[in-house]
């Protein structure tokens, strides 16, 4: 089977020319005529890594990294939920730190170094998280599962270097990978098919593993 | 979203005097308050100015053994911090009570202070909102009120502001300080950086055109029982509908400050001085002059239980 990415038109291109179709009719004879509107607009450099790879980008400074990532490096298994930072469909790791890819701008990474999904795992050498997620079915529709991953992994770090909660009873304790720490911790990510409780036996097995 | 024009900024002082000749311009530094608002065209600045080169990251101890906290410390790293864990832990826990945590990798300590209120009105654009848009109306007062604020609020204006870790170092007696276009620099208590609504709700704090906040400072630990409780729909990620942060000495007496019920930290004197008589007789000082709405006057006796929960829970 060809891999998607190799389609002459694949789907989302499909979308793409069909909504640019749309919008042609409604456009009047004069458009082109217009001056440039205020707001028109402004493209900056910026060049970072991306799963180990080094990619330069000149880009509108509007664009979210998650927009960077899906629309101009086609990494598109980073998924866009809310766009408002409430959902973490859109989590990415960026210099070890989980974050929300679509509440920061592509322009502010400068020299950053990002990891996405497709940085974690292949289909053929997939990470303990993800094969920790097929064993205990820790999804349903699989949208938020991108996101899922990426937050559990870096969560562990966080752990690991002793970052606290707010479900850790002692400030000044070590932290324990705990089910209740899981769930706090992984509250930043939304799955509406309710597969909480699967996704938090795969992560409490790899938090069992890492000790 | 609104083209902009953007810039990294590398020193705070530029920063600063590129801020000052545009009142366009916007400070980046996180970007996960400003940017949802920019997305909404809440928030429409032509130029941003990207302060995250700025290396204001850093918690240094000073001379009189307090803190003195980079503009630039994400919300996770101070949380994390040993010291403030060991002499802050309201500040910790407030912190630690707040977003998720993807923001709070991101969100600073400037920022955070800085940011926007979260009433629906606010943020709904097709609605009259006196912050939004001054001298258009508050929707709040005759309608969805349940969040919003019952002290400190106006006839134009019931938002509340939405941090918590402000709310702590509010308890804390924080100062912030900043840096103008001119170079100079300032320091301003915590009580005085926001303002009352009044009849001007759109003017939320008392910086200057491009003045830039550089670091929060904390004075020498006090010690104490340090607690935040915050009361809120879920158990992780959300607003409070009341939080209370508390510093409780072995005496009973203490300082209380709340989040969740005023356009900013609301802390009381008053209230602090009838501490030791007990949460009614504090929360009836605390509350004097509030006026609810009748969707959130429950925030009234849940301020009451909630601080009767953080000094029972102080006592233990």
């Amino acid at each position: 089977m060809p891999n998607p990415s190799e389609l002459a038109l694949n789907r989302r291109d499909l979308m793409v020319v069909a909504g640019a179709c749309a919008a042609l009719p409604a456009m009047g004879a004069s458009a082109h005529a217009q001056p440039a509107p205020v707001g028109a607009p402004v493209l900056h450099d910026v060049s970072f890594e991306v799963n180990g790879r080094r990619h330069a980008l000149s880009i509108d400074t509007r664009t979210t990294l998650l927009d960077a990532l899906r629309e101009h490096l086609h990494l598109t298994g980073t998924k866009k939920g809310c766009d408002h930072g409430q959902c973490g469909a859109c989590t990415v790791i960026v210099d070890g730190q989980r974050i929300n890819s679509c509440l920061t701008l592509a322009v502010m990474h400068q020299n950053a170094s990002v990891t996405t999904i497709e940085g974690l795992g292949t289909a053929d050498k997939l990470h303990p998280m993800q094969a920790a997620f097929v064993r205990h079915d820790g999804f349903q529709c699989g949208y938020c599962t991108p996101g899922q991953i990426c937050s559990g992994v870096a969560m562990f770090d966080e752990i690991r270097a002793g970052i606290p909660s707010h479900v850790t009873a002692d400030l000044t304790a070590a932290v324990v990978a705990s089910e209740t720490e899981i769930r706090e911790r992984m509250s930043g990510n939304i799955c509406r098919c309710g597969a909480y409780s699967n996704i938090v036996e795969a992560m409490v097995e790899i938090g069992g593993r890492q000790g | 979203m609104r083209a902009f024009t953007y810039e990294r900024a590398n020193s705070p002082a530029a920063a600063a005097a590129a801020a000052a000749g545009n009142p366009e311009a916007k400070f980046i530094a996180g970007g996960t308050n400003l940017l949802d608002l920019m997305k909404l065209q809440i928030e429409t600045p032509s130029h941003l100015i990207d302060v995250n080169g700025l290396k204001l990251d850093t918690i240094e101890t000073t001379d009189d053994g307090g803190l003195r906290i980079g503009a630039l410390v994400r919300n996770t790293a101070l949380a994390a911090d040993a010291r403030v864990r060991r002499d802050y832990g309201v500040l910790s826990r407030a912190l630690l009570a707040g977003a998720s945590a993807q923001l709070r990798n991101r969100a600073t300590t400037a920022g955070n202070l800085l940011q926007r209120t979260r009433c629906p009105y606010f943020y709904d654009t097709a609605q009259p909102c006196n912050k939004r848009e001054p001298g258009s109306g508050c929707s709040a007062l005759g309608g969805f009120s349940r969040q919003l604020g019952v002290i400190g609020v106006s006839e134009a204006c019931i938002a509340t502001h939405p941090s918590d870790m402000a709310v702590a170092m509010r308890a804390l007696d924080g100062t912030v300080e900043t840096v103008k276009a001119d170079a100079t620099t300032r320091t301003i208590p915590l009580a005085e950086l926001h303002r009352a609504p009044g009849t001007t709700p759109h003017l939320e704090t008392t910086l200057a055109q491009g003045e830039l906040i550089t670091a929060v400072r904390l004075p020498r630990p006090i010690g104490g029982r340090q607690i935040y409780r915050k009361v809120r729909d879920r158990a992780s990620y959300a607003f409070a509908l009341v939080s209370v942060a508390a510093v409780i000495q072995r005496d009973g007496s203490g300082r209380i400050a709340l989040g969740g019920i005023a356009p900013r930290p609301w802390r009381s004197e008053a209230a602090e001085a009838e501490l030791r008589r007990g949460a009614k007789a504090a929360a009836a000082a605390l509350l004097e002059g509030a006026r609810p709405t009748r969707e959130n006057a429950f925030k009234l006796p849940l301020v009451e239980r909630t601080l009767s929960a953080v000094l029972s829970e102080a006592r233990a």
